[in-house]
């Protein structure tokens, strides 16, 4: 159910001030505003802000982060990994949306302040830390994997090129989590809802021709939950890093859905 | 987002515009005194207030229920696009909205 106001214990608090070294360009001094959270402190969370030279580090969120880290306060947390858009570990929210840390800019963030935070609506681990456990435990429940009935061919299993193009703009999904944390039904009914990145999947396996189980595959979705909660809001289309569409998909599935009842 | 919420929004508005509809028909059935009691509340600033909200509440309601139809067949989910015809809607609600209280001040309904 919505929670419109956050409890005592989850109020922000502001933190502390990083000031720039003496002598930095003040021209290229940037604020960065991040949230900070330690569970087993026991203080509420807060805002740290740090004023980056970022004549110092690369150009984009990813690489000021990286250095606040080395170089200003060693406590900040974050996950990263392949520092150029294919791993999907630094999603967070940059300046009100969600993003990878990696592929976006500081200086495309407007505003006086980097404002950055955890993919929203999620349990926090630490800082900018998120706990995907029932994100990823969603992406199983729609088995994605080839579920096959007939006999296994003694080469691979053959597709058309043309079947083949049914699957662009679905399987670059990196499963980074931030359409599904942008989506307010996501935020509401996020433990029944799938939420738009593993539906995208469920119908990456349900649209492959090599793939013998579509029925089972819907039977296992149609529940007004699951995949009924998608009410075309179209945050996952607009915040997607890949510029994938899951409305889209999701829409398809409901038409899929329709045509088998017909 | 906003034109999802606007959606909903509408919606929840129209809830109490149809207990206005059912009020005005409800005082007719009970006879010309309590409809001309109806009538003047709904003559009056606040009535008109209501009824000019309402009246964009069903537009864009009306707007944003046909766009869910082009959804529904699976067209117009590019992001730039939605964000077009969100904005059309919006447009649609406001002339469609003057146009209705123009006519109605032109026919004398009120």
């Amino acid at each position: 159910m919505a929670e419109l106001v956050l409890p005592k214990n989850s109020k922000v608090q502001t933190g502390r001030h990083w000031p720039a070294p003496q002598g930095a360009d003040k021209a290229k001094v940037r604020t960065f505003r991040i949230y900070r959270y330690d569970p087993e402190t026991g203080l509420n969370p807060r805002w740290d802000t740090y004023d980056v030279d970022t004549s110092q580090c690369g150009p984009m969120v990813l690489d000021a982060l990286i250095y606040i880290k080395n170089v200003i306060d060693p406590t900040l947390a974050f996950r990263r990994s392949c520092r150029e858009g294919v791993c999907g570990s630094c999603a967070m929210n940059i300046g009100g949306r969600n993003t990878l840390a990696c592929t976006h800019g500081h200086a495309e963030t407007p505003g006086k302040a980097v404002q950055i935070s955890p993919l929203p609506h999620m349990p926090v681990v630490r800082d900018l830390i998120p706990d995907l456990t029932v994100f990823y435990a969603q992406y199983a429940s729609i088995e994605p994997w080839l579920h096959t009935s007939t006999a296994t061919p003694d080469t691979e299993w053959l597709q058309t090129p043309k079947d083949r193009e049914k699957l662009d703009g679905l399987y670059e999904c990196i499963l980074c989590a931030c359409c599904s944390t942008s989506c307010p039904s996501y935020w509401w009914n996020g433990d029944k809802y799938l939420g738009p990145a593993a539906l995208l999947h469920a119908y990456r396996w349900l649209i492959d021709s090599r793939d013998q189980a579509t029925g089972e595959r819907l039977d296992g979705v149609e529940d007004p939950f699951k995949l009924y909660r998608c009410h075309t809001i179209m945050n996952c289309a607009q915040v997607c890093p890949k510029g994938l569409n899951p409305a889209k998909a999701i829409a398809e599935i409901k038409k899929m859905m329709v045509e088998r009842a017909l | 987002m906003a034109s999802s919420i606007l959606h909903r929004v509408s919606g929840c508005a129209l809830y109490f515009g149809a207990l206005i509809l059912a009020g005005g028909a409800l005082s007719l059935a009970c006879g010309p005194e309590a409809y001309d009691i109806f009538r003047a509340l709904m003559a009056g600033f606040l009535g008109k207030i209501a009824l000019f909200g309402l009246t964009l509440a069903i537009f864009y309601h009306l707007a944003h229920g046909v766009r869910h139809l082009t959804y529904d067949v699976g067209y117009g989910f590019q992001p730039k696009l939605a964000d077009a015809i969100a904005v059309a809607e919006i447009a649609f609600t406001i002339v469609a909205t003057v146009v209705a209280w123009w006519l109605a001040y032109y026919t004398g309904a009120f």
